[in-house]
């Protein structure tokens, strides 16, 4: 669980965050939502240390992120596993080094036992016979995979993901989400997602923090959001007219207008 | 003001690199690839640029050495002190400001943006000490041997330029590269490639760690990089001169 209270950061005058509070849980998905500038990316930065709040409190089980050393954040840091927007894999490694490279740096495990521990979350993650690849060589959706196993391959007890679905077609991001929520549950993973991807507010949102201008604005999970009359967040979810009939379908099939059959036949 | 501030985060960036390493052999490893990349990959450049460079003084010192009361073999001498004192350790620093600062800029600065040291960071991994300091040593190790090279190749090539033009022969060239010879000289000019290995390496570090930006900044902070980099040299080479000799 990663629990932040009151947190606020600013770059020179601009205030990006204001006062920020929310509880992230384990073995759950936790969103965070928002328009481009609502602070969402900041916020996860804050999150994971690469800033540092102006004021707030980060406990990551009840412990104090921000009271602590730096290196005690470093041995944290090893529990932490992060997906990036453009993957970052290292690009003069190859998909196998890149997986290898955190059990290089923290592990004492011999060569074959880091090789069978690579290729066990390559599997997991569906990527067989691209070990010798380089990042160049292979597809978005295989590179946002590849990035996953190098983050799962410590068996962190958090997962970041900073827009895991950006770049990717609808169908890749279906196989992405899925995959981040298979694996968030099978390890009882405390994940945190940062997206602007409307189909994963849907699928896989369990836990949604809603920003607008660095500030929590709604919380709740993604049956939630079909019945909430919060004015910004209906704008920002359902801003096509498409997306406002389907909210408007689940709402009639919800209170009994529409049977599910008929819901079925409209689709 | 702003120039406190680079000065600032330089200093912090050269403290960050003095931490204990999270595994000594993946250090050991990256230290090896980049005495590779500094070293071996210069090794090309340095020679031609050294045979060359003592080549092109003997011709030219014969040239303005026309009195019959100078003997010939001062122009090995004068080949021997230059290549020694000055063009081996400065201007084969100058060129690998060129060719190594440019390559340390360009790979920080494209790992910055493609945030891939914030994913070394995430792992928990100290990546001013990871990503800098093997450059550092590397440079430190491999520059000033790359500068005796130098040495050696630009006086030979001083020999065969005077051969070959028959200014002088190999018999003269080499009695006076025996006369009057200072070993300090030698010492004077690892100083000189010790200092400037050290700016080469850290000065582009700087610049490639801390790039904002995308491909357009990582350009002009390579650029920058390669610059600031040459002018700390020269003003260092000054510096030397001016107190060890």
């Amino acid at each position: 669980m990663i629990e932040f209270n009151d947190i606020k950061k600013g770059f020179g005058e601009k205030i990006v965050l204001d006062g920020v509070s929310h509880v992230m849980e384990t073995g759950k998905t936790n969103l965070i939502i928002g328009t481009s500038g609502s602070g969402k990316t900041v916020l996860q930065k804050c999150l994971v240390g690469l800033f540092e709040p102006d004021d707030g409190e980060i406990k990551y089980d009840g412990l104090s992120f921000t009271d602590m050393t730096e290196e005690e954040r470093k041995q944290l840091r090893q529990q932490i596993g992060m997906l990036f927007q453009g993957s970052a894999l290292f690009d003069s490694l190859t998909v196998e080094e890149n997986v290898k490279f955190p059990l290089n740096m923290f592990t004492k495990d011999s060569h074959s036992k880091k090789i069978q521990r690579v290729n066990e979350v390559l599997e997991r993650v569906n990527l067989v016979g691209v070990n010798k690849k380089f990042p160049s060589e292979i597809s978005g959706g295989m590179k946002k995979r590849v990035g996953i196993a190098r983050a799962i391959v410590l068996n962190p007890k958090y997962l970041f993901c900073d827009e895991p679905n950006s770049g990717l077609d609808p169908q890749t991001s279906m196989v992405i989400d899925k995959l981040i929520r298979e694996l968030t549950l099978e390890y009882n993973i405390t994940t945190v997602i940062n997206t602007h991807d409307m189909n994963s507010v849907m699928e896989i949102g369990d836990n949604i923090l809603y920003m607008v201008e660095g500030k929590k604005e709604w919380t709740g999970n993604s049956e939630d959001i079909i019945f909430s009359k919060n004015k910004k967040l209906n704008e920002f979810i359902f801003a096509s007219q498409f997306l406002q009939d389907a909210k408007d379908m689940r709402m009639m099939q919800a209170s009994g207008d529409i049977g599910v059959t008929d819901a079925e036949k409209i689709k | 003001m702003k120039f406190f501030n680079h000065f600032g985060r330089y200093l912090l960036l050269i403290k960050g690199m003095f931490s204990k390493p999270e595994n000594a052999k993946v250090y050991w490893k990256e230290f090896m690839h980049q005495c590779n990349d500094i070293g071996v990959g210069s090794l090309g450049i340095v020679s031609i640029i050294s045979v060359f460079m003592g080549a092109v003084s003997a011709v030219q010192t014969a040239y303005q050495l026309t009195s019959p009361l100078i003997a010939p073999s001062t122009i090995a001498q004068i080949v021997r002190d230059t290549v020694i004192l000055e063009f081996a350790p400065t201007l084969v620093s100058i060129v690998l400001a060129g060719v190594v600062g440019s390559k340390i800029a360009s790979e920080l600065g494209n790992m910055r943006v493609s945030e891939q040291i914030d994913a070394l960071e995430i792992m928990g991994i100290n990546t001013k000490s990871y990503l800098v300091m093997p450059k550092v040593v590397a440079a430190l190790v491999t520059i000033p041997m790359l500068v005796i090279i130098a040495m050696v190749l630009g006086i030979w090539g001083g020999r065969l330029a005077g051969d070959a033009s028959g200014i002088l022969s190999t018999y003269t060239y080499d009695r006076g590269l025996n006369e009057n010879f200072m070993p300090y000289n030698v010492t004077f000019a690892l100083i000189k490639s010790y200092t400037f290995a050290f700016i080469i390496s850290t000065i582009p570090a700087y610049y490639g760690y801390y790039v904002k930006g995308g491909a357009l900044e990582i350009g002009r902070s390579s650029t920058t990089a390669v610059v600031v980099s040459c002018v700390l040299i020269l003003l260092a080479d000054y510096a030397l001169a001016a107190l060890l000799l």
